[in-house]
């Protein structure tokens, strides 16, 4: 391996626009279920009456997600045809005339990346557009950003310039797959395992 | 392991697909085994597309072609289009340059990057065809373009015989925006216009279903429609306080106002308070504080807060005296009533009686007392102060007041006219001036307001001056008898009570034709007598401009990126087709192709402006962006230096804050018992309101919004922004807990209107006894008129706000049940 790429995602800039998951859906040409790219919102707070007047501390914040190309991602562990696999510059890509669609890559994803394509019959996923990569573009979600809140590259680069947070509520713990991914927090972000709010959005993802 | 791996690689030679055998082979070892092949993916190789239907991004395409998103956001994107053999592969946006704040690229947001699948769209209309069922019923019969024209022609003629050309109406249609030649709104600018203006003329309107209640309301205030700071501005504030304004759901664009937003006020650090019914994508956790607010009160919040101001100490009093007219004794014209002043409405010494205190105004808003006073001495106490309205508020049967309610709290703090204040409006923008396709005048001057055109159809000659706000005449003196709906979806999906609007159309004794151009078999195109199918952007040449950009405006070459699909054709050649039969083809044409007349527009406009590109250079550009000389767009800033020599178009040439002819207009004109007009910003509540008798039935208040997957209704039928952003009533925990209602569970919701069933959000970010829905879904009813799409207009009203007789499409009361 050369480097390991990764994103970083603003959940402080994120206003749960979805441009990332519909430019990639646009150039990836997929159907409506199949979500390379995922927002999601994590709402919470409560309501209290005051006489005429209402007391509340609702907060809600968007978190963008596609596959985290992880250190050590769990779909290619289950995976039996080898089809999912980790490969250079830490891509980790579906090959799609091995994949036989027996989903076991997508139960044991915490992060619901890889996606099965009725179409195909077999999995599909965010492969990190290492095409244009390779070309010196960043993937099309980050460059098609209008809150500039996502970016791309060496993860390691992308660690020193924003820290290493990687899970923020609802996301699941970085310690099971090591995800590539540095998250600037929402200013209401809840900590991973909080359950102050809940999955807003879940028809949505 | 070296066995298996020499299995595995035998099948790579073997005749089956590899994952037949794979298939075959079951589970067992394969995965280290497959770890052992050669990678398809090896770096080198990563430049090709890989077999698994990767990134057409660089093969096979033929050409990038720059098109723009051309719809009502208030944004305009460019988009660029890569295509394959004559084919729209994918969809880019702007990719020019470093992409700095600044020298950004204008970045469109996900509608725009999902145009393909409008234009590819299943819906498309393929063919011209006239009506043959029921008018809305929704059956055509396909017919030549020759059969469209003459029938179009014909029926013209015949109108404009029998009724004049004030029978003739051209409704309101937005859906091709900020072109030069194709661009459906304003109609009076239009193709359609300037055919018609050869023909005799039409029947006008004035105001949009945008913003009817604060155009009509705010030049009572400031001499013009209230002007705003460019949101570049909120670099130099400290405080930005919105009421109703939401730009993250509404200019989305990344070289629009969210983006601004976003960009500025991280240079500044402003604080934001938010507003709203709704906890907004605009506030997303970024905001220091959302205030919920009952919709249709925000006059009283303000009224709260002025009380606060003047009882503190906090107004800024020289200000007030030499700029305005009506805040106390000392500039209340002679003609008012004695205390018929702002500062005496407030304090309770005005003819109500009434003293506005934060305690008043906690019991009309749902906002606590505490809060109010707090957000008071905020916005006294913070220089400068940006007050800012979206165009939520203003939608609603007291808008007129709402609306330059708000404008007060900047008025009353003096943060008009200075940077990093703003004037309480809604945001302005740096804008390029560009001379487009003539439309020539209209001999008619007779206009109804933008909402009146089914009561036009109705009962046109009962519509009086007084009554209905007809303007240039003292009455109609015929009913509209023909309609124009170019691009617009407002014939039906748009306009106010779908029910009742089918009642009205589907009599074809009243209005006897209906002519509809457009891309896509719409609500309104199903009501159509003869339905043309259009090109969209992407099938011809425009210039396209109108964004609101913030202190870097632009043009963009929208280039003809495919060959016209079916049989459709250009608005350019239907109205040179109709004219021929008008017999006005040449004064039409004036012998230019649509090429031709882009050509010569560009070349005039560089007359006046010679920085311009020529068009060539234009057209390769795709892009051409200019920066705010004067840095940012402050509203009102030479009124602000010198109000003697730049004086506002008010009557006094000061703000009026007591306005003389509100105070006509009161006297005057003839109002329902309980339609309010007043020449203060006052507040008053309204049929359909919070505490409407009304809601012992329909206990809960709707309110619309503007939702992320449509740009009103267009792209309303694009599967993938449906699946993403999906179509859903808004609803507390606390009033749906009672309703036995789950987020995600089917609903109705229901008036005397009509219906419509949805899925239920269930949220906190709404608050308890408001709903809320996104506008724009496409109407779909069954036998019953029950609507399952979510389209809210099953739900509002025809009865127009007091002033401007605007559509109050916000003020909604409504039930909610589970559909068991």
């Amino acid at each position: 391996m050369t480097q390991q790429y990764g994103f970083f995602i603003d959940s402080s800039r994120c206003t749960g626009c979805k441009t990332c998951m519909l430019a990639c859906k646009d150039l990836k040409d997929l159907p409506p279920e199949v979500n390379f790219r995922r927002v999601y919102e994590y709402t919470g707070g409560e309501w209290t009456q005051d006489g005429d007047a209402w007391r509340q501390d609702v907060f809600s914040y968007y978190t963008s997600i596609a596959c985290n190309h992880c250190a050590d991602p769990a779909c290619t562990k289950v995976c039996p045809t080898g089809a999912m696999a980790k490969h250079e510059n830490g891509f980790v890509i579906v090959d799609e005339e091995v994949c036989i669609g027996c989903k076991s890559c997508a139960m044991a994803c915490p992060y619901g990346a890889p996606q099965y394509s009725e179409v195909k019959r077999h999995m599909t996923k965010c492969d990190g557009c290492y095409g244009r990569v390779a070309e010196g573009k960043k993937p099309v979600c980050v460059e098609a950003c209008p809150l500039r809140a996502l970016d791309f590259g060496p993860i390691e680069e992308l660690r020193e310039k924003h820290g290493t947070l990687a899970a923020v509520a609802p996301l699941p713990e970085d310690t099971y797959t090591h995800p590539s991914i540095v998250i600037k927090p929402n200013p209401k972000a809840r900590p991973v395992g909080n359950h102050d709010g809940f999955l807003a959005n879940p028809r949505e993802v | 392991m070296t066995e298996r791996r020499d299995e595995t690689m035998s099948f790579m030679s073997a005749s089956p697909t590899r994952r037949q055998l794979l298939q075959a082979a079951g589970w067992c070892g394969l995965a280290t085994a497959a770890a052992g092949l050669s990678s398809p993916f090896s770096w080198s190789a990563m430049a090709e597309p890989a077999a698994s239907g990767v990134a057409a991004a660089s093969k096979g395409i033929d050409k990038t072609v720059w098109s723009a998103c051309t719809v009502n956001c208030g944004s305009r994107c460019p988009l660029r289009m890569h295509v394959e053999n004559g084919v729209i592969k994918w969809v880019e946006t702007d990719n020019t340059g470093l992409d700095v704040y600044g020298e950004h690229q204008v970045r469109a947001c996900l509608r725009g990057r999902s145009m393909r699948r409008r234009v590819y769209n299943p819906d498309r209309l393929k063919y011209p065809m006239k009506r043959v069922g029921r008018r809305g019923e929704g059956k055509f019969e396909r017919i030549s373009w020759e059969e469209a024209y003459d029938l179009v022609a014909d029926n013209l003629k015949r109108v404009i015989a029998e009724h004049g050309n004030e029978a003739v109406y051209l409704n309101y249609g937005t859906g091709t925006l900020g072109g030069s030649v194709t661009r459906s709104w304003p109609p009076a600018n239009s193709l359609i216009a300037r055919l018609m203006n050869l023909c005799g003329g039409y029947l006008n309107h004035y105001g949009t279903y945008s913003t009817a209640q604060i155009s009509f309301a705010t030049p009572f205030t400031y001499g013009t429609s209230a002007d705003g700071n460019s949101p570049s501005d909120i670099a130099n504030t400290k405080l930005l306080v919105m009421f109703g304004n939401n730009p993250a759901e509404t200019r989305m664009s990344g070289g629009g106002v969210i983006y601004h937003l976003a960009e500025a006020r991280a240079r500044s650090n402003a604080r934001m308070i938010v507003v709203d019914p709704r906890y907004t994508d605009t506030a997303g956790g970024r905001e220091d504080e959302w205030i919920p607010i009952r919709p249709g009160t925000d006059a009283a919040l303000v009224a709260g807060l002025a009380h606060v101001l003047i009882t503190e100490n906090m107004v800024d009093q020289p200000f007030l005296d030499r700029y305005c007219v009506g805040y106390d004794e000392t500039t209340l014209p002679p003609e008012a009533p004695r205390n018929g002043h702002y500062k005496a409405y407030i304090l309770g010494e005005g003819p109500d009686g009434i003293a506005k205190t934060p305690a008043w105004a906690a019991s009309i808003t749902g906002i606590p007392a505490d809060r109010i006073i707090k957000l008071a001495r905020e916005i006294g106490s913070t220089k400068p102060c940006c007050i800012m309205q979206g165009w939520g508020p203003q939608r609603h049967a007291n808008g007129e007041m709402s609306s330059r309610a708000v404008l007060m709290l900047a008025i009353l703090t003096g943060n008009v006219g200075i940077s990093g204040g703003g004037s309480g409006g809604r945001e302005g923008s740096f804008s390029i001036p560009f001379e487009r396709f003539p439309t020539l005048k209209n001999p008619v001057s007779t206009a109804i307001p933008v909402f009146m055109w089914t009561d036009a159809i109705k009962r046109g000659p009962e519509m009086t001056a007084l009554r209905d706000g007809i303007q240039g005449k003292e009455k109609l003196d015929v009913p509209i008898k023909f309609i124009w709906n170019y691009a617009g979806n407002a014939l039906v999906n748009q306009h106010a009570d779908i029910n009742r609007t089918d009642e009205v159309l589907g009599d074809d004794s009243l209005c006897e034709m209906i002519v509809v151009i457009d891309n896509h078999m719409t609500a309104s195109a199903r009501y159509a007598d003869v339905l043309l199918p259009d090109l969209t952007t992407s099938e011809q040449m425009d210039l396209v401009m109108d964004a609101s950009a913030g202190n870097m405006n632009y043009l963009i070459f929208a280039d003809q990126a495919i060959e016209p699909l079916f049989e459709c054709r250009s608005i350019y050649d239907m109205c040179s087709e109709i004219a021929a039969r008008m017999g006005v083809k040449d004064a039409f044409t004036e012998g230019r192709t649509q090429e031709e007349w882009l050509r010569h527009l560009v070349e005039i406009n560089r007359e006046k402006d010679p920085a311009l590109p020529d068009l060539d250079s234009f057209r390769a550009a795709g892009i051409y962006k200019r920066h705010d000389p004067d840095g940012h767009h402050i509203a009102y800033k030479d009124f602000r230096a010198d109000p003697e020599g730049h004086p506002l178009k008010t009557p006094s040439g000061k703000i009026e804050i007591y306005s003389q002819r509100l105070a006509d207009i009161a006297a005057t004109w003839e109002l329902a018992p309980d339609d309010v007009i007043d020449p203060l910003p006052i507040y008053a509540s309204t049929f359909r309101g919070w505490d409407s008798p009304e809601r012992k039935t329909y206990p809960l208040q709707l309110t619309g919004f503007h939702f992320k997957a449509r740009t009103h209704s267009t792209y309303g039928n694009v599967d993938v922004l449906k699946a993403a952003a999906q179509q859903e009533v808004w609803i507390n925990p606390i009033d749906a807990g009672p309703r036995g209602i789950a987020n995600g569970d089917l609903v109705r919701v229901f008036n005397a209107e009509g219906e419509t069933r949805l899925h239920a959000k269930v949220t906190p970010r709404i608050m308890p006894g408001v709903t809320a829905m996104g506008e724009g879904a496409w109407h779909s009813a069954d036998s019953s008129k029950v609507d399952h799409a979510g389209s809210i207009n099953v739900l509002t009203t025809q009865r127009p706000s007091p002033l401007a007789k605007g559509n109050p499409q916000h003020t909604n009361l409504v039930d909610v049940q589970k559909v068991a």
